[in-house]
């Protein structure tokens, strides 16, 4: 550790109060808010089918909400990892200091799994439990049973109930995943010390950058689940979710290029020492990946691919292009935000550096890891929660 | 009211898990785990049982009167006797045992002495590469009554960055005592006992004003150039000229 | 179900959520309740020469015109403290301030000795205005450190100085992010974090915390607030005073005399 320490002390430009030499938040904070960002982005897209009444979106409904649950399962693993003591981490659930912002968003992050997604999940999966519960023998009867709470009512008003609830718990759901992400954006925007930081926009720019993440990645797995299973893509469905997509980039950068607007007119103290830091030390991963490729270049694929009326084949290709191309920009967001915050002194006179390690629990390898992990767990919830409604017992066919 | 029987069963499981957390964090997790009070009390505990390493001043003139009452009389009565015998909190516990240095190195003393411009003017400051070099510094001065083996005539010593920005200057052959009047006891309290400025413009055009005998400095009309200021409101008398 | 049923439902909820409320509160009332009759390593009854941190209320005054730059404010407390030796962990630590004529400043650390080449050496004829200036945890009334800690870790005590629990710490390093003076480090060989404790080991014994012990010129003070004879009230009768960064409404109680408004 302290070799590392060493090799950023000569890495230094300006003056810096020597304890800030160290970075403290590392990449796994950076994976952090881009996962639960992922989380909030996919629920709300969830939530134009349910409470918005998107029909044309129903195909990527339970995608959706099962991608929100992958992730939300691996978002509290990066800060487990990351912390000096792991050890101790039920302390911020056991006794939690109230006016502190991360202490409460553990709370926060219980009720959206617990009172909002898991219970969503239950309510739209439990008729399709009690189906597959009936057709199986043996422990995945058993599983199916248990994860239904042995109830057996798919009548029609009991199905009906379970639409309702969908609807409130969706409701419901739309403040709640506002503010487990925004929550993200809040502990960020808090920090009255450091100027990069601490921005009333923050939680809102947060938010948006989150929504259009999600979002991408939910056509992203559409797509690549329907190549996998060799079916046909919704073209209708496609094309919307992609029209929303669209919207919702040209929020975020609004909001992002209104922050960067109101920053340089404003020109408080920390805008030097900013503008330097951007200009030296996030130039390629703020205007290269965030902005440029990021943005501008998904902007004008999702522009050509709707006005040029291309055929379906074209238009996939780029909208699949383009959605990588977000996830890239979006990751360069929070890199940019969580790095890049802590590369400048806050005397305001100096910058620092950054070192990623390959290795070690906070290194590049463990940060992919935690990015894959989230598909794994998508793959397991998928085989034991399928995506399609499934036939009823009676007729064969699936109903609508 | 007809509740649905999923609801039923969700609200069990929902009171199970409420009930559950409820207990476990009020009854079954100790005390000790989660009270605020017993965790800053036991935090103080622990700091109050950490050890000090400084004596304190204090400690040390308890048996070494004869030095402490001499430093105490000198220049050095500001310096606790730790911050060059360092950490003595072992000595003063088992003084036989352990004995604190005693710094006798010529790098010693330029730690504090040596001229760096960012010291306050008035701190005495030498240049350890011509001062007396390679004699150890206690051989003239006594560190618990640090007066100089002669007194220093020249300002300088205490002076050091006034000197240099002089010595520059087209002031550089001016002694200090042509414009400052000091007293000895400037030399004994220095913050007290301050020398003088000139406070008056005639005092400068002893030099400066048209009818100087002196032909050498730049002359102007006393009477007109920037009253009715001094003329060290604006002119800096150890570097006149300036730069820049 | 009508409408009519899902309202006779809702009202049932709210006696319901209401008694599991209060029955939440009234657990945690009975937790929160210290123990009766001093049991179990309660705060000791004060007795008659017994330590009451309520009517003592510590802070620093620094002088800078006083200020030599020597460090041995900064080495005492490394050794008082056993903070490690190496040049990035520091609880008190000097700058140097250089503003030259030409409106320049430059800033260095001097108690760091890093290999990097220095700026380069003062001209003493460009300089304006030079001086050292002594840095330390401020113990601030309304501390941002203590505000974010998630496990409330990090607490002020009665007597105005701001404590670590490090068997507490999680090590999330959201105090070393929300202090704006950068006063705090992450002690790698306990992974919490760590900074300046005003000595309070000392303090409490009626000794100076180390860096004032042994700084040569008194450029450093410490006092009580609260006392009627404190040199740290002289101090502050004196001396216009300043603080570091007093826009963030931290109200550092390390008062700086002669400060610079060049000095961050």
């Amino acid at each position: 550790m302290s070799e590392v320490l060493h090799e950023l002390l000569e890495q230094i430009t300006g003056f810096i109060y020597p304890n800030e030499v160290e970075i403290h938040w590392s990449l796994l904070i950076v994976v952090y808010p881009y996962i639960t960002g992922l989380v909030a982005g996919a629920f709300i897209l969830a939530s134009l089918v349910k409470v918005f009444n998107v029909k044309d979106l129903q195909p990527t409904y339970r995608l959706a909400l099962l991608t929100a649950l992958a992730f939300l399962l691996v978002a509290p693993l990066p800060l487990l990892l990351h912390l000096g003591r792991p050890e101790l981490f039920y302390e911020i659930l056991l006794t939690p200091n109230v006016t502190s912002a991360m202490a409460m968003f553990g709370f926060v992050y219980a009720w959206y799994l617990m009172g909002v997604l898991l219970l969503e999940v239950w309510f739209e999966y439990r008729r399709d439990l009690i189906v597959m519960a009936g057709r199986e023998r043996g422990l995945m009867r058993w599983i199916h049973r248990a994860l239904s709470l042995f109830s057996t009512d798919t009548s029609e008003a009991a199905l009906a109930f379970d639409r309702k609830a969908i609807r409130a718990i969706t409701i419901i759901g739309i403040p709640s995943a506002f503010l487990l992400h925004g929550y993200v954006g809040f502990i960020f925007g808090s920090v009255k010390a450091n100027p990069w930081w601490s921005s009333v926009l923050m939680p809102i720019v947060f938010l948006m950058s989150a929504i259009v993440s999600g979002i991408a990645l939910v056509i992203f797995l559409y797509m690549m689940l329907a190549a996998i299973r060799k079916e046909p893509v919704d073209m209708r469905c496609l094309d919307t979710i992609t029209s929303y997509l669209f919207y919702a980039v040209i929020v975020d950068f609004s909001l992002e290029a209104l922050d960067f607007i109101h920053r340089l007119y404003e020109s408080e103290e920390s805008v030097k020492i900013l503008g330097k830091l951007i200009t030296h030390k996030l130039f390629m991963s703020l205007f290269v990946l965030q902005i440029l490729i990021g943005m501008f270049i998904p902007l004008g694929i999702l522009v050509v691919a709707k006005w040029r009326r291309l055929n379906e084949d074209g238009r996939k290709l780029l909208y699949f292009t383009a959605v990588i191309l977000i996830q890239l920009g979006i990751f360069s967001t929070r890199w940019n935000v969580v790095i890049g915050g802590q590369l400048f002194s806050k005397s305001f006179r100096g910058l620092m550096a950054y070192k990623l390690e390959v290795m070690g629990i906070e290194g590049f390898l463990s940060a992919m890891a935690l990015l894959a992990l989230p598909f794994v767990i998508l793959a397991v919830l998928i085989r034991v929660l399928p995506t399609k409604r499934l036939a009823d017992e009676a007729s064969g066919a699936a109903p609508s | 009211m007809r509740m649905p029987e999923q609801v039923k069963r969700l609200a069990v499981v929902i009171a199970v898990i409420i009930a559950g957390a409820l207990i476990t964090r009020f009854y079954v997790i100790p005390r000790s785990l989660t009270s605020n009070e017993l965790h800053r009390s036991s935090t103080v505990q622990r700091e109050l049982a950490k050890p000090v390493k400084f004596a304190g001043s204090e400690i040390c003139q308890g048996c070494h009167e004869t030095e402490g009452i001499k430093k105490n009389k000198s220049f050095h009565r500001n310096v606790s006797c730790e911050a060059c015998h360092g950490p003595a909190v072992k000595h003063a516990e088992d003084p036989t045992a352990v004995k604190p240095p005693a710094p006798r190195d010529r790098k010693f003393c330029p730690v504090c002495h040596a001229y760096d411009a960012s010291r306050p003017t008035g701190f005495p400051q030498i240049n350890p590469s011509v001062h007396n070099p390679l004699k150890p510094c206690i051989a003239c001065h006594n560190p618990h009554d640090p007066v100089p083996p002669q007194t220093p005539k020249a300002c300088s010593a205490c002076h050091a960055q006034i000197e240099r920005t002089k010595s520059v200057s087209s002031h550089a052959l001016l002694v200090c005592t042509t414009c400052h009047t000091v007293s000895e006891q400037h030399k004994r309290a220095p913050r007290t006992a301050l020398p003088s400025k000139p406070q008056t413009r005639e005092f400068c055009a002893k030099c400066h004003g048209k009818d100087s005998p002196q032909k050498e400095p730049p002359k102007i009309d006393v009477t007109t150039h920037g009253t009715p200021y001094l003329c060290w409101q604006c002119h800096h008398p150890h570097l006149p000229e300036g730069r820049g | 179900m009508n409408k009519r049923d899902f309202l006779k439902g809702l009202i049932l909820f709210f006696p319901a959520g209401g008694m599991l409320g209060a029955l939440a509160g009234m657990l945690e009332a009975k937790e929160a309740a210290p123990a009766q009759t001093g049991t179990a390593g309660a705060a000791p009854k004060p007795g008659p020469k017994a330590y009451d941190p309520k009517s003592h209320y510590y802070g620093m005054g620094i002088e800078i015109d006083k200020c030599i730059g020597c460090n041995r404010c900064v080495e005492a407390c490394k050794a008082e403290n056993d903070v490690l030796q190496e040049p990035f962990f520091f609880r008190t630590w000097i700058e140097r301030y250089v503003i030259k004529k030409d409106g320049n400043v430059v800033v260095e650390s001097i108690s760091v000795k890093s290999k990097a080449p220095k700026e380069a050496s003062q001209d003493d004829a460009d300089v304006l205005r030079t001086f050292f200036v002594p840095k330390l945890c401020n113990h601030c009334v309304h501390p941002p450190c203590v505000q974010v800690c998630p496990v409330g870790a990090t607490f002020s005590t009665e007597d105005g100085v701001v404590l670590i629990d490090s068997k507490r710490c999680i090590g999330c390093r959201y105090c070393i992010q929300a202090c704006p003076y950068g006063a705090r480090y992450l002690d790698p060989r306990t992974k919490t974090a760590d900074k300046c404790s005003f000595c309070y080991h000392r303090v409490r014994q009626g000794l100076l915390p180390a860096c004032v012990e042994v700084c040569p010129t008194q450029a450093r003070i410490f006092g009580d607030l609260k006392s009627k004879a404190s040199r740290l009230v002289r101090f502050a009768r004196l001396n216009k005073i300043h603080v570091l960064k007093p826009s963030l409404n931290t109200e550092p109680k390390v008062y700086y005399a002669q400060l610079d408004g060049e000095v961050r």
